[in-house]
């Protein structure tokens, strides 16, 4: 992460209002080059509205929004070409191979790509020839992931990546985020599992109501906690049940 | 990677929605079903129930002119069955059941100097299709004739002047482009309801929206795989009933073409309705009714089975409303009759007009999200 340079994206104020309800209440916060910044909060906080905005697809009620040092307002069209979107729930045309899916987005990118490389860098080369509607959980994060890394973005938006698949694709998925923040890629994520903030996160911001209630990294928003004087009920085992289903089947992640 | 920033190319980005979408389609079992399964198997149900040949069943008169010029053309035509000796009472019953389509006698009622010849024609509304044809043929012998001033007795309506001189107006001729027709206003609607339904459904339109290609080119690409899609169905259609089932293309691949182009447009302006069923379809259990209410009423009345002519007067004013009717005459009139763009221009601007009204409407409904 670089804090020397200004910030890689900027929001300031940001307000979504629907019919009746206020969904984001004002929030600002920046997004350093080269880190993995998480918008953490119970479903219904605002996460995912407030990363639509950032990512060009909904529009905001005020506030403003810079990235890279482009306005969505002013240049919507010149921040998708340097963005890269994962949505939340999968977005493909079914019966196309993934060859087939990377050669649309290589066109709607305008840009030309090595196919093979880009599923060698998720880890699908052996899929290649598959259809989308063909593969598992994991792997179609895996590959949705491919299509944001098409236009080599400087910031990618990972829209909770992790949801629904099982211990063993969670964690090759943060192997794989990490792989791509180490490129130099920005990375904002959100999920709602603060063991994958805790590991992936360089900074958080924990979103409640609409708001942004604490930002920090990791370490220090547990340190602040327990220099309040908080102490967890139960004593602490050295290893608790995720690690003992890991241990029994196993780290290796599993292409069905 | 630092590639220096090239303009970006919607088109591309277009092309390459349209190729992804085409190859998806090929891969949908329901589309390839509308296009080509359906229409072949009523042209080869038709192709074979109407034994290839147009003809009609025409009794004559016992003193009818055998050597009249004009019998001569009409037998020479191979589009009648002659039918003799039948008593007035029995033709009289059998036009008003459509088991004969027509009475002629022929009559010279000059028969020293510069034969005049009258032509007695009795027909009757059970068979208003047939009847109609008989007319066209002897309007086209007479006039061949260069004769003038030939009364006829006439029970139905006026007649088009054509050039069909002595062809063979097969049941495929009527059936195929109707055919055709149909099939791309079911692809049309069906079609563009499903896919733009299901691209919004399953989020593929709005990871399109994070790409740099504008909605426009998103709408564009999609909609130039259907028409592709289509096309290739229809030059399918089109091959199978030429080689198969002897369909007259009457300027060989000039007519091809001008059917294509003609379909097109048909096409186009059938989307509109997928576009507008895409839009205010809640749930994709919605579409299959709210299509059919597009597209039965067109099948039924649009002359795709048989000729409006053949309708009450009041549901004709119906069926004279329907785009799918001014497709099907015009493509019947591209095909049989060997008619330019120039002939069809009637057809032609109901059509657009139907379009207009129908993207107007698609424009207020459609829903991107």
């Amino acid at each position: 992460m670089n804090r020397e340079t200004p910030p890689i994206i900027k929001v300031k104020n940001l307000v979504k209002q629907y019919d009746k309800l206020t969904a984001v209440k004002g929030i600002s916060f920046d997004v350093y080059d080269g880190e993995i910044f998480g918008l953490l909060g119970p479903n219904g906080a605002g996460k995912t509205t407030t990363l639509e905005i950032m990512e060009t697809l909904r529009q905001k009620t005020s506030g403003e929004i810079i990235i890279d040092g482009l306005s969505v307002d002013k240049n919507p069209a010149d921040i998708k070409a340097i963005i890269g979107v994962q949505l939340q729930a999968a977005g493909y045309y079914p019966s196309l191979s993934l060859v087939q899916l990377l050669e649309l987005f290589s066109g709607l990118y305008n840009v030309d790509i090595n196919k093979k490389e880009v599923l060698e860098s998720v880890g699908l080369v052996d899929k290649a020839k598959a259809k989308f509607k063909e593969l598992s959980g994991g792997q179609k994060q895996r590959f949705s992931i491919a299509t944001t890394l098409i236009n080599k973005p400087k910031v990618v938006f990972l829209d909770e990546p992790t949801t629904g698949l099982d211990p063993q694709a969670r964690r090759n998925l943060w192997d794989l985020i990490k792989q791509i923040r180490d490129m130099g890629t920005t990375i904002v994520i959100t999920t709602h599992y603060m063991d994958e903030a805790e590991v992936l996160c360089d900074r958080v911001g924990i979103i409640e109501l609409g708001e942004i209630i604490a930002l920090d990294s990791p370490s220090n928003l547990i340190d602040n906690l327990i220099n309040q004087g908080f102490e967890r009920k139960t004593e602490v085992k050295q290893a608790n049940l995720e690690d003992v289903f890991l241990n029994l089947t196993g780290h290796e992640y599993r292409d069905q | 990677m630092n590639n220096p920033p090239k303009k970006y190319n919607q088109f591309r980005a277009m092309m390459a929605l349209a190729k992804a979408s085409f190859t998806s389609t090929i891969h949908s079992p329901s589309a390839v079903v509308f296009t080509l399964v359906f229409p072949l198997i009523f042209i080869v149900v038709f192709g074979f129930i109407g034994g290839g040949v147009f003809k009609m069943d025409v009794a004559i008169d016992s003193h009818i002119d055998k050597n009249s010029p004009i019998y001569q053309g009409l037998v020479g035509s191979h589009s009648v069955n002659i039918i003799e000796n039948e008593t007035d009472q029995e033709v009289e019953s059998q036009l008003e059941k459509g088991k004969l389509d027509a009475w002629l006698n022929i009559q010279n009622t000059q028969p020293q100097g510069k034969p005049h010849y009258v032509v007695s024609l009795k027909t009757s509304k059970a068979s208003a299709d047939k009847a109609k044809m008989l007319k066209l043929i002897l309007d086209d012998i007479v006039k061949s004739m260069n004769l003038s001033g030939i009364p006829k007795q006439e029970d139905v309506a006026e007649i088009r002047s054509t050039e069909i001189s002595g062809r063979k107006y097969s049941t495929i001729d009527f059936i195929l482009p109707g055919q055709l027709g149909f099939a791309l206003l079911s692809t049309g609607v069906f079609g563009t309801a499903f896919v733009f339904f299901g691209l919004r459904q399953t989020l593929v339109l709005k990871r399109f929206f994070a790409t740099p290609v504008k909605r426009t080119y998103i709408v564009l690409g999609e909609g130039l795989s259907r028409i592709v899609f289509a096309l290739l169905g229809a030059l399918f259609i089109i091959v199978v009933g030429y080689y198969a089932f002897g369909f007259t293309l009457i300027h060989g691949f000039a007519t091809v073409i001008n059917m294509l182009i003609l379909s097109a447009l048909g096409l186009i302006v059938f989307m509109g309705f997928g576009f507008i069923v895409s839009g205010i379809a809640n749930n994709d259990n919605a579409i299959p009714p709210m299509a059919n209410i597009i597209t039965l009423p067109q099948f039924l009345l649009s002359g795709t089975f048989f000729s409006i002519s053949a309708f009450p007067v009041w549901l004709q004013h119906i069926a004279r409303v329907l785009p799918l009717t001014y497709l099907n005459d015009a493509l019947r009139r591209i095909a049989f009759e060997g008619a330019g763009f120039q002939d069809i221009t009637k057809d032609l601007l109901i059509l657009v007009a139907w379009g207009i009204v129908i993207y107007i409407a698609a424009a207020k409904t459609f829903k991107w999200e």
